[in-house]
């Protein structure tokens, strides 16, 4: 079969040097090569605020129809109710994850994810890699899969998920994602006890910058933001309106009279739900969502992924393959 | 004679299903061999993360042959039943034979089954099973349709005798079945072919994967208490964790090592439940201080350091998360040394059911109840009210928001530091018990207090909003809270009447949900139709109002007509169908308030007594019906509680015909005596006798239309037996009655068993329906007497037999 250790070679422990990375940017630099090498498309982070790697067009609409797809990419997440003012040792309300996405997994994703590890300088001889059973599910995109949470020594460094529907829709075939929390991988890659003191470049260089130097102040002003300034009333127009705007660009038919080509607004109207998202997740942190509308929040977020699926099933990127039968 | 190999090797398979995976393979494949005729002398499962395995010893080459005839319709029978006949039996009608009968000549099918080889079965029935294979959630995965636990890399199936192994062919969505399979992930990752069990077994070995999860266990136990008797300390069993960590490895290496000082004061059901939840780590415990001081995590691999790196990995990933336990716990503490006022507020915005308000709500219930029955089990009022009061504050504390398995266990620590009695703090800890038929009842009386409150607080509220239990669908544990009011009532002799319990915690959480009727006034004054209507539909669905509303016409009348559309037609007819009905409801919350504040003092009068009292003609009874129904329930689980204790049905139903029956210890002393005197010769005869008197007695009765309760005389007895009988029930009498003044029915029912010889030669010596009327109603009046004092103890009347 494909998937056998020995038509890998070059994954075998032992085969290649494992190093120790410096630096928390040299840890996605090796990510980056790594899965470009492989084959995905190294794609940049989506410009907008988005909660999860998963959240990305990429991942989210990509996953959809029966187009092979493989990409890989940073995504800088937030998480405004984790936000502790930058005092906490790994919890951070803006954070870095790595995304892969492969359609249809490929028969030998586990040993493709191991081998990341020993490029970033994880040793499987040295330490103890384990999947333990994780059930992935994403309430707001209407999303589940299968997995593990891989364990490296005891400490959660990925999640690895078979997606089965997104958006409501079955995903066949079914796409692979890992996803990696990298401050914390980084921390314990490089041995680093509290996630400011980090090295982002290389400690080596002329002006080296830790993890902090770069984010200690964001940290405490978007804490202060999120927990106590940010503008309610205007948030709660604002995810009125993104919600009324993805609605509407879906409303639009197919045909466009200016170019007479067919364009369904798939992606603009995502944009919005992506928004509705991050509003609510501000919400939240604001403490202004009781637990009785905190379900009806969600459940009008996944409305809107669930329409935005159905939109881009519709277009050309995420319809099935017309010949359907091989 | 062979033996069969199964394999099949996929991605982790969560541990948690293993133990039920390998027993659905076994018991799926061997029915199905046999199903198709193999036979089979024995068969193994085994899991491993990687690989479910089943080994068949003994099984037969190949199925027999079989010959099945089967008797058709005749031959000149109608198309249509010789059509039937063909489409049932596979055939085509030239295949039919014709066979002469009494009824003249009739179609036979003879239909052959002829052997079949074990390959072509296995092969049959291993791709059904993996197909159909019941795990609790399975996948597809890549461009596939298969569903499996996770994706499914290869199939072992081999078939082996003395001659050699043999593959049995067969392909699941392409994956072709073989004879080879694969060591540990890491340690030893090539793949090898194997020739049958013993060597698979062996081979997998060498390695680095023990098969048999069973032995799994034994090594990771053996290991870890090595490691901690070499260190001093005691390995603390957990024998769910032993079966998970088992299942999570394939070469178990346990190591240990040892909790930072720092973390040593938190609580060791912190420390326990932290280690165990989050990293699978077993505790270890230091037996001269009987403190949790270290641990034993279990790593799959074996490496050049000898697990340094790991180890220390594991300390690290350790030490954050007891970071985080610590926090909560001193933060914890600074909100319970202030006397847990901030987690009080907190529980009013926590929802407890949408229908019976929020968690603050029904704490104030409990409270109100706990006082209500503290009399009753011998606790202080006033304890047993605080006590409930912040019995569930702690399911606002930060250690239970990350581990809810500690409620009230850190409820009890967070009510000490609170200074408060050990009495309150320990009933923080004890009210959600007894969570189950065995385990520990609280004894002390205020734990009993807040334990039962809790519990008939949660029965009649789901009661209210007819959230019942029906079939198997029990959602919100209302078997187990029964149970444990059952349990708590009879574990400590509580004496009450339960009934009056029932009816006054029904009142008082109608009191307690007024809030609801908040929500109604809202509409009262709108003139928006569609507002209207929302808000009547809601109503019905809300509450213990629903109750109500459901059982009085004014508030149906409304309702339909709203629904209906009907009122567009006549609005003067709506707005008084809509006045009646919010009089209803107003009253309804007058009468729940007024009655609350009778009880519990809290509140305020809400109206005169007579207008109470005339509500009280009207709701009461609802009330009663519904707590009637409560305690049936309540009697139903004792049943089923009692059959498990050796008591019959029918003594059970005996008792529960007898008045007082919501006093359950009253009724399970009375059940005790008369099962005990049931196991006894003279106590089954007499329930005979008994029943004989009875029987003779209700018929005269009925044919003669008088009751024969005058009391017979000894002057009229002709017979010696019958004299005998007057002189053992003088005597019984004596005995019975004070016996029956202290409840002591085992002597009661004793002093009437020894009726049963007197009974009996009364019976065989005399005839009851003589000639002579004086004597035969003197006789009656004599039977009578048993009766009356045959069922003072229970209805024998309704034991079986």
């Amino acid at each position: 079969m494909s998937d056998t250790p020995q038509s890998r070679p070059d994954l075998l422990a032992g085969q290649g040097a494992i190093t120790t990375p410096r630096s928390f940017q040299e840890i996605i630099l090796r990510l980056q090569s790594y899965w470009a090498a492989r084959g995905c498309a190294i794609l940049q982070p989506y410009d907008m605020e988005v909660g999860a790697g998963t959240f990305h067009p990429a991942t989210t609409l990509r996953s959809l129809g029966t187009k092979p797809w493989a990409a890989a990419y940073v995504q800088p997440s937030r998480r405004p109710t984790d936000g502790r003012y930058g005092t906490n040792p790994n919890r951070l309300q803006h954070y870095y994850q790595y995304q892969v996405i492969i359609k249809p997994s490929p028969p030998d994703l586990q040993e493709l994810y191991l081998g990341s590890l020993r490029a970033i300088g994880l040793d499987p001889a040295l330490h103890d890699i384990r999947f333990v059973e994780d059930d992935w599910e994403s309430p707001t995109l209407g999303a589940w899969g299968l997995g593990w949470e891989v364990w490296c020594d005891g400490m959660e460094v990925s999640q690895f998920t078979y997606f089965q529907q997104v958006g409501g829709h079955d995903c066949r075939p079914v796409s692979g994602e890992l996803t990696y929390g990298l401050e914390r991988l980084a921390m314990y890659v490089l041995g680093i006890d509290h996630v400011m003191t980090m090295p982002f470049n290389d400690p080596q260089s002329p002006i080296a910058l830790s993890y902090g130097d770069i984010f200690r102040q964001t940290e405490e002003e978007y804490s202060r933001h999120n927990f106590d300034a940010a503008s309610t009333d205007m948030l709660f127009q604002h995810f009125k309106d993104a919600e009324a705007e993805c609605d509407r660009l879906l409303g639009f038919e197919p045909d466009d009279p200016k170019t007479k080509m067919r364009i369904i607004m798939a992606h603009p109207a995502y944009d919005q739900c992506i928004k509705a998202s991050h509003l609510f997740n501000l919400l939240d942190a604001r403490g202004v969502i009781s637990v009785t509308e905190r379900q009806a929040y969600i459940g009008r977020v996944r409305a809107l992924a669930k329409k935005c699926a159905d939109a881009f099933r519709m277009t050309e990127a995420g319809a099935d393959a017309v010949d359907a039968s091989v | 004679m062979s033996d069969l190999l199964i394999e099949l090797f996929s991605e982790e398979i969560p541990a948690r299903m293993q133990a039920r995976a390998r027993d659905d393979l076994k018991k799926l494949m061997t029915d199905g061999l046999v199903e198709a005729g193999l036979t089979y002398a024995h068969a193994g499962a085994f899991s491993t993360p990687r690989r479910l395995t089943l080994a068949v010893e003994g099984l037969s080459a190949e199925s027999r042959a079989v010959r099945e005839e089967r008797k058709g319709p005749n031959t000149s029978a109608p198309a249509q039943a010789v059509e039937g006949f063909l489409r049932a039996a596979g055939l085509t009608l030239d295949q039919l034979e014709k066979r002469a009968d009494k009824k003249g000549e009739v179609y036979f099918a003879v239909i052959e089954k002829p052997g079949r080889k074990a390959p072509e079965i296995i092969a049959e029935v291993l791709e059904g099973v993996i197909r159909n294979f019941p795990w609790p959630k399975s996948m597809r995965w890549g461009n596939g349709s298969l569903r499996w636990v996770r994706p499914l890399h290869s199939i072992l199936c081999l078939l082996s005798d003395e001659g050699g192994a043999e593959v049995v062919p067969l392909t699941v969505d392409g994956i072709v079945s073989g004879n080879t399979t694969r060591g540990h992930r890491f340690l030893s990752p090539s793949a090898f072919s194997v020739s049958g069990f013993e060597d698979y077994a062996a081979k997998l070995k060498r390695a680095h994967v023990i098969l048999d999860s069973a032995e799994r266990e034994d090594a990771i136990r053996a290991e870890a208490q090595t490691l901690a008797f070499a260190a001093g300390m005691e390995l603390v069993e957990d024998k769910g964790l032993l079966a998970e960590v088992a299942g999570l490895v394939e070469w178990p290496v346990p190591l240990m090592g040892r909790i930072a000082d720092d973390f040593l004061g938190l609580p060791a059901e912190v420390l326990q439940t932290s280690m165990k939840e989050h990293q699978k780590f077993f505790s270890v415990r230091n037996p001269k201080t009987g403190r949790i001081e270290g641990f034993v995590t279990v790593a799959n691999t074996v490496t050049a350091d000898h697990g340094e790196t790991i180890l220390k990995g594991n300390q690290k990933v350790l030490a954050a998360r007891l970071s985080d336990a610590k926090f909560f716990w001193e933060n914890d503490l600074r909100v319970a040394n202030a006397g847990m006022g901030e987690w009080e507020e907190g529980l009013k915005a926590v929802t407890f059911h949408n229908k019976l308000g929020s968690q603050a709500d029904r704490i104030a219930r409990i409270a109100a109840l706990a006082r209500e029955i503290a009399p009753m089990v011998g606790a202080d009022p006033d304890l047993a009210e605080r006590a409930a009061r912040l019995a569930k504050l702690d399911l606002r504390s930060a250690m239970v928001g990350e581990f809810p398995e500690l409620q009230g266990l850190m409820g009890m620590y967070y009510a000490t530091a609170a200074g408060e009695p050990d009495a309150v703090a320990n009933a923080a800890r004890d009210h959600y018990s007894p969570l189950g038929p065995s385990d520990a009842v609280p004894i002390d009386p205020v734990s009993v207090a807040v334990a039962l409150a809790d519990k008939i607080d949660t029965l009649t509220g789901f009661w209210a909003i007819d959230e019942k239990p029906t079939g198997s669908k029990d959602p919100f544990a209302l078997r187990r809270a029964a149970l444990g009011v059952l349990r708590l009532v009879l574990g400590n002799g509580v004496r009450t009447e339960l009934i009056k319990v029932l009816i006054n915690s029904h009142v008082c959480l109608s009191a307690n949900v007024k809030l609801i009727y908040n929500d109604l006034d809202k509409y009262d004054s709108a003139t928006c139709r569609e507002d209207e209507l929302a808000a009547v539909e809601s109503v019905p669905r809300k509450g213990a109002l629903a109750l109500v509303l459901r059982t009085d016409r004014a508030f149906e009348v409304f309702f339909e007509h709203t629904r209906s559309g009907a009122y567009f037609k006549d609005q003067t007819d709506y707005e008084s169908e809509k006045k009646a009905a919010f009089d209803l409801i107003d009253s309804f919350f007058c009468y729940a308030a007024h009655t609350a504040y009778l009880l519990t003092g809290d509140s305020v009068p809400m109206w005169s007594d007579d207008e109470h009292a005339k509500a009280e003609a009207r709701f009461l009874p609802i009330f009663e019906n519904s707590s009637a129904d409560l305690l049936s329930f309540l009697h139903d689980r004792l049943k089923v509680f009692l059959k498990d204790q050796g008591i019959r049905h029918d003594v059970i139903d005996a008792c529960l015909a007898m008045p007082g029956n919501d006093d359950l210890t009253l009724l399970v002393k009375r059940a005790t005596a008369l099962q005990a005197t049931l196991q006894t010769e003279d106590g089954q005869n007499l329930v005979q006798g008994y029943k004989r008197a009875s029987n003779i007695l209700s018929q005269a009765e009925q044919k003669d239309g008088v009751e024969y309760s005058f009391g017979a005389d000894p002057k009229f007895a002709e017979t010696d037996e019958e004299r005998a009988l007057f002189v053992a029930l003088d005597a019984a009498e004596t005995v019975i009655a004070p016996a029956m003044a202290k409840e002591d029915f085992a002597t009661a029912m004793q002093a009437m068993a020894a009726l049963r010889a007197p009974i009996d030669a009364f019976f065989t010596a005399t005839q009851i329906n003589t000639d002579n009327a004086i004597v035969r109603r003197n006789r009656l009046n004599l039977l009578h007497r048993i009766r009356t004092i045959c069922l003072s103890v229970a209805d024998l009347t309704r034991l079986d037999g």
